[in-house]
């Protein structure tokens, strides 16, 4: 009877979810949730004085596309008001170190704390675990002050002042320090999954901490680390509050979100130059999400569910 | 420093990009150069020197940065909390009376409860619902991107996207090209500046946060509906349960752990958030949020003690969610 009973059961289970207003409510809700994003872009493509003057609704009726608004707002500029191509490469410029130095600390370090057997070696992990939730807030003052003063005890220099400041480093510096506790978390979360057989076997053929490393670990959290650095391209492409402290008085090395930003605020910026610019921001992290949905899905669960 | 923005000014943009991506490949080529360095160099020791080189390799880098980065500086902030304006000198408990005297910072505060009530509460909320009604559904695949797709986009791409929805035509003669002023024109018709509407205003930013929110909501929750095991969704359908009885009587307190947890992220995102308030009102019409008002106290008055106070107020609201966390990780373990 069982047996009989759960096929049906089954299927009853997906006519019920699959029912016709369901789908239709999710369907409905999907679209809510798209009809902003899509009127951005819409927009984007009118011509200035369309987008000033009528809704974008409206195109549908008297279609007139225009990639005017792209044109300006990505090569046209002054030394004062750069074009946004050149905040797009500064983006990248930021982001790219900004994966790379908190992922290979953080896969060093997660290495450590999930195969080295050590005193407060817990009290680490759950110290590092609690620095994730840390605002971004508590640290701008004092950081800011270290990149352009040096630490300074009294009167010994624990840290010179390096003149970095205006140069990418500090952001870079900001940005892996701020990625590194939830990079470690999630890696020790993976790390510590690796059979123990397979750690001990290599270690008994003679495999030093190092070896076991670049030979066996490294190898298998290559998913893992491709889910968390997903995650940080997102988080540091998108930034607007690191960029905007760190970065923000130097237009040669500001972000693509600090320019907007300022787009938006000055009343100069109409909506033509805005909503393409908003498009252009986007663009990557909407590839980079379409296309590694599953990853970063992964990473996003392996933080949030088991945590 | 001048005279760097003079040299600077005279450079095109393209000149201006390859500057930087040269200095760009030489700061990942000198990381890559020094990582493989002390990687071959450790390796070559011997067994007995790696047991203590493996923690400086390995952990010390991480920690290093993590206590002069993250925890010298959140102990600096505490004392700058309790100096003057130019940190000269030690003023008590002022910064922080000043927080909860003054009528502007009271707003402020009031703004911050609102937030990280209604954020994670209605995003959770609708995520759980699409979550529930997408479950069994065959292909939930397009709806869920789009409803996710607002977690890859920046809070400022956000930010334009709806101050686009919100925008408003103060002539009469010219139409409405906000969706939202020509949906009320079109109902009422009139519609208000919707962004200087006090107190809509401030539910209006939230809506925006909420939009963000739900698909993590979203994508968490469904997850965990996958993994309540079908015979206690079949015994529960055997006994006649009507789906939403099912949703409140199952499927809720099946995954209530992971409620909980979406709860406590969004709320933490929520406390933090600064760039929708920045970046739509400048913080302005009685909407703004302790995070804004931080770095504005900060950076723009370039008062460190207020600054420092808000951000050690903000620090308070996270500490319980913290503390629960840590808790809730430790029982994990332990089962383990």
């Amino acid at each position: 009877m069982a047996t009989l009973s759960m096929p049906t059961a089954k299927r009853k289970a997906k006519n019920i979810f699959s029912s016709p207003i369901a789908s239709a409510a999710a369907w409905l809700i999907a679209i809510f949730w798209t009809i902003p994003t899509f009127g951005l872009l819409v927009s984007s493509i009118r011509p200035e004085q369309d987008i000033n003057s009528s809704g974008w609704w409206t195109f549908f009726s008297a279609p007139n596309v225009s990639f005017e608004n792209y044109q300006a707002v990505l090569f046209e500029g002054t030394t004062t008001n750069p074009p946004l191509f050149q905040f797009f490469f500064n983006s990248l410029a930021i982001t790219l170190p900004a994966v790379v130095f908190p992922i290979t600390l953080a896969v060093f370090a997660a290495y450590g704390l999930a195969w080295f057997e050590f005193k407060g070696r817990d009290f680490l992990f759950f110290s590092i675990f609690a620095l994730q939730v840390v605002p971004l807030q508590l640290t701008l003052i004092p950081l800011l002050q270290l990149f352009s003063q040096g630490l300074k005890f009294g009167d010994v220099t624990v840290i010179p002042d390096l003149g970095i400041t205006g140069t990418y480093i500090p952001v870079w510096i900001a940005h892996t320090i701020f990625g590194l506790p939830l990079a470690i978390f999630l890696l020790h979360n993976f790390l510590s999954q690796i059979p123990r057989e397979l750690v001990e076997a290599a270690r008994v053929d003679g495999a030093g901490w190092f070896k076991l490393f670049s030979k066996i670990i490294l190898p298998l959290s290559i998913p893992a680390i491709a889910s968390f650095a997903i995650f940080q391209f997102l988080w540091v492409w998108n930034d607007l509050l690191v960029g905007l402290t760190f970065g923000a008085g130097t237009k040669e090395i500001a972000p693509m979100t600090v320019r907007i930003a300022e787009m938006v605020g000055t009343r100069g910026s109409g909506w033509e130059v805005l909503t393409a610019g908003a498009f252009v921001s986007m663009i990557v992290p909407l590839i980079v999400f379409f296309t590694l949905q599953r990853y970063f899905v992964r990473g996003l669960l392996a933080g949030s569910v088991k945590g | 420093m001048s005279s760097i923005g003079i040299l600077a000014a005279r450079e095109t943009p393209w000149e201006i990009v390859a500057n930087n991506f040269s200095l760009l490949a030489v700061a990942l080529l000198a990381f890559g150069a020094i990582v493989v360095l002390v990687f071959l160099l450790a390796e070559r020791t011997s067994v007995k020197a790696q047991e203590w080189i493996k923690y400086l390799v390995f952990i010390a880098p991480a920690v290093l940065l993590l206590l002069i980065g993250l925890i010298y500086p959140a102990i600096r902030t505490l004392v700058l909390s309790f100096m003057d304006a130019r940190s000269e000198e030690f003023v008590g408990f002022e910064n922080y009376v000043w927080a909860f005297t003054i009528p502007e910072i009271v707003i402020v505060l009031r703004n911050t409860a609102l937030w990280v009530f209604l954020v994670p509460l209605v995003s959770t909320a609708i995520g759980l619902a699409i979550a529930y009604m997408t479950d069994r559904m065959k292909r939930p695949g397009i709806i869920k991107s789009l409803i996710f797709m607002p977690m890859a986009i920046s809070f400022v791409g956000a930010s334009v996207i709806w101050k686009f929805v919100y925008s408003y035509e103060p002539s009469d003669k010219r139409p409405e090209i906000g969706l939202l002023s020509a949906i009320s024109k079109a109902l009422n018709g009139s519609a208000p500046n919707w962004l200087l509407e006090i107190p809509l205003n401030t539910f209006l930013l939230i809506i925006v946060m909420i939009w963000i929110q739900t698909g993590f909501a979203m994508v968490v929750l469904a997850a965990a509906m996958k993994n309540i095991p079908d015979e206690v969704v079949e015994a529960a359908m055997l006994d006649g349960a009507t789906p939403i009885k099912r949703f409140f009587q199952v499927t809720i307190p099946m995954i209530r752990a992971t409620v909980v947890v979406v709860l406590t992220t969004i709320t933490i995102a929520t406390l933090k958030v600064f760039d929708v308030v920045r970046t739509m009102t400048g913080g302005n019409f009685q909407t703004n949020v302790i995070a804004n008002e931080m770095y504005s106290q900060a950076f723009r008055q370039m008062n460190y003690g207020t600054g420092s106070a808000l951000a050690i107020i903000l620090f308070i609201g996270i500490i319980p969610i913290i503390w629960y966390n840590i808790r809730q990780l430790r029982r994990e373990r332990t089962e383990r």
